[in-house]
């Protein structure tokens, strides 16, 4: 404990020590970039560790001088995790304020749209969280100012097709997914791939709209399919309703899911009806290296509670941003986005990353259980 | 078979939600031929009421209930005496757009942070739901609960409408306005009333609506108010058994959508559904066609 407080102490002097000096070369200059969160609407938890992640990072920087010389300036835009307000933040982002590089947006169905307006205006943005592959790459044209730090659909849905099949050993799926979010379908679709190949049986593979909220008739199905394990692409106000829902009618199948089960509000809104269930995440507050353990104290010291993946995330995506400006030394969006396309080998929170040439960063998954309503760490899955 | 019952129940238990919201919308149409586009949002409010009454104040059911019962009934009459009343010797049209007007007044007003707030809220559960088995068929106590709820609610409303002097003044009211106002019906009274019992019923809906699907906000008003509508149109506008009927045969066709073609399609069967109605018998299953005064 001690030691380390010492070591961080030593690591602010010296990053105080070259701010400084980077501070008296280029007169106090300002950098000022974007965030662009759902603050508001079905996934605000998401938004608000995102936020409180991201401003940790940026009073670091600053406390310690700046970035390259220049101190963080930042505009905070909420996105009510809707394609169209996101469209709507990041233009504003663009032409009204400015920015230089922006962070966002956190969902797949948000950074898709954003992802497109940025790369016609050419600011770097880097999605700290979305993980359908279209944000970066779409019709195989690489969208090269966009980026992201965390892992990618294809890998987490055969994570758990694989986590499904191999460790828990079930036979035969059923995946219900939200047709209209790019994000549920993308997972669900490799999810049912992955299993297939892995020699289960997919028994049920059901759509449903954005605003359903009766899922009665799709799990009555999925209870006469005879699936033993269902899958839930989708975010935690959702599959928390699907949870309770297929709990109400007799369900007995083990549930697993992707990182959007990430919230404290799943077990408030499910109950006991989603306990025992799996899902991959980015991260567990439970794992055992240092970095997780600093981290999880000083998050907690600021906003009393445990940060979740996403938040992590922020952070080490607003991290990595940083590292950019630094290599690039300047604001040019141009010269940051060069700079941030040759990072390898960033050490974060959430473990070693490097960004591959489309812009994905390839790291590990952890699997998380959730037992007695809370999430425990079960193992990492390296790429 | 035991596939199609479940389904066939899940449907129930979708369509007496309906009917409930279906009810308000045809007693308004049926006295002063409008169409309510606000119902759906009085329903709304109802959830979050029973939401802050269940939350904040930990209040009883039958509280819960009252609170959201008392809560619509009231924010509906005033509705109407801002709102409607002014307009009521005005075009029917410009009724008709006021309407939709006060609609998104509630979606966007209720979203601000001071009022409910633009989230989705968790609704807790007042009691615990537990399913009891039939061979394979699951029949939860929440069921029972919003079938005996719904069938109260129905009874309760036919008492009001055929045994009470209010009643009889609503069904002349609906018969002919100005005569009824001729012969002595105090005809503001009687389309308050009109509107506070349609919003009270909708209240009740907003409850057992937030029971059942356990996740609010600002915006879960507009779907089911476009169904409910639906419903209506479909047994009848204006008729009261009718609007229970369309909305059991919407609560069917939408799960049964949902269980054999696709939960994608749900929505979009169910308007077409609207379309063919409107364009083949505009009165409805049970509704009477209504000459044109002139």
């Amino acid at each position: 404990m001690k030691r380390m407080s010492l070591a961080h102490g030593a690591l602010a002097l010296a990053w105080m020590a070259l701010g400084i000096c980077a501070a008296a070369a280029a007169e106090a200059k300002e950098i000022r970039i974007g965030l662009i969160t759902p603050l508001s609407g079905d996934v605000k938890t998401y938004g608000e560790s995102v936020k409180n992640s991201f401003l940790i990072a940026v009073e670091e920087a600053n406390a310690g001088g700046g970035v390259a010389g220049m101190k963080i300036d930042y505009v905070i835009q909420d996105d009510r995790n809707d394609p169209t307000e996101a469209a709507n933040a990041a233009n504003l982002l663009v032409n009204r304020y400015r920015v230089k590089a922006i962070i966002g947006a956190v969902t797949s169905k948000a950074s898709i749209p954003v992802s497109d307006i940025i790369q016609a205006a050419r600011i770097p943005t880097l999605t700290p969280t979305g993980t359908n592959p279209k944000i970066t790459v779409a019709d195989g044209k690489r969208k090269d100012y966009m980026f992201r730090s965390c892992f990618i659909d294809p890998f987490q849905g055969t994570v758990m097709a694989r986590f499904s099949r191999d460790t828990l050993k079930k036979k035969s799926a059923a995946v219900l997914y939200d047709a209209s979010n790019d994000y549920s379908k993308g997972t669900a679709e490799v999810f049912r791939d992955a299993f297939r190949k892995m020699g289960g049986a997919v028994a049920a593979y059901e759509a449903y709209g954005k605003d359903d909220v009766d899922f009665s008739a799709l799990l009555t199905k999925v209870k006469g399919s005879g699936a033993d394990v269902l899958f839930l692409p989708d975010y935690y106000s959702k599959v928390g309703l699907i949870a309770r829902q297929a709990r109400e009618k007799g369900l007995k199948v083990q549930l697993v899911g992707p990182d959007g089960w990430d919230s404290p509000d799943l077990v408030k809104i499910a109950g006991d009806a989603i306990e025992g269930g799996y899902f991959s995440n980015h991260y567990s507050p439970d794992d055992e290296r240092p970095e997780v353990a600093a981290w999880v104290r000083k998050y907690k010291e600021k906003h009393g509670q445990v940060p979740d993946a996403l938040g992590t995330l922020a952070y080490d995506g607003t991290k990595l941003l940083f590292e950019a400006i630094r290599r690039a030394g300047s604001d040019d969006p141009k010269k940051i986005r060069d700079a941030l396309a040759s990072i390898r080998d960033f050490h974060g929170v959430t473990g070693k990353s490097s960004l591959d040439r489309n812009g994905d960063s390839v790291k590990s998954a952890a699997i998380v259980k959730i037992e007695g309503g809370r999430q425990k760490f079960v193992k990492t899955v390296n790429p | 078979m035991e596939n199609f019952l479940q389904q066939a129940l899940n449907g129930l238990q979708l369509g007496l939600v309906y009917a409930l919201i279906a009810l308000g919308y045809t007693m308004v149409y049926g006295i002063v031929r409008l169409i309510n586009f606000a119902h759906g949002d009085v329903f709304m409010v109802g959830s979050f009421l029973a939401f802050y009454a269940i939350e904040r104040y930990r209040l009883p059911l039958p509280a819960v209930f009252a609170a959201a019962v008392i809560g619509c009934g009231i924010l509906a009459v005033v509705i109407e005496r801002v709102a409607y009343k002014p307009l009521r010797n005005a075009p029917r049209i410009a009724s008709l757009i006021t309407a939709i007007g006060v609609s998104l007044f509630l979606e966007y007003f209720t979203a601000l942070h001071q009022v409910f707030g633009p989230n989705y809220y968790a609704f807790p559960r007042p009691f615990r739901v537990v399913s009891f088995h039939a061979g394979e068929i699951a029949v939860t106590n929440l069921q029972a609960i919003i079938l005996a709820v719904t069938v109260a609610c129905y009874l309760v409303l036919r008492f009001i409408v055929y045994r009470t002097r209010v009643g009889r003044g609503m069904r002349a009211v609906s018969y002919d306005v100005v005569t009824a106002g001729l012969m002595g019906v105090n005809v503001n009274a009687v389309i308050s009333f009109t509107f506070g019992l349609g919003a009270a019923l909708a209240g009740v809906g907003g409850v057992l609506y937030g029971i059942a699907y356990p996740q609010i906000h600002t915006f879960m008003g507009i779907m089911p108010g476009l169904k409910a509508f639906t419903a209506a149109v479909l047994g009848g506008i204006g008729s009261i058994p009718g609007a229970v009927l369309g909305a059991l045969i919407m609560g069917q066709s939408e799960t049964l959508t949902a269980a054999y073609l696709s939960s994608t399609y749900r929505d979009g069967i169910a308007f077409l559904i609207l379309i063919g109605v409107l364009l083949w018998k505009p009165t409805g299953i049970l509704g009477k066609p209504r000459a044109e005064k002139v």
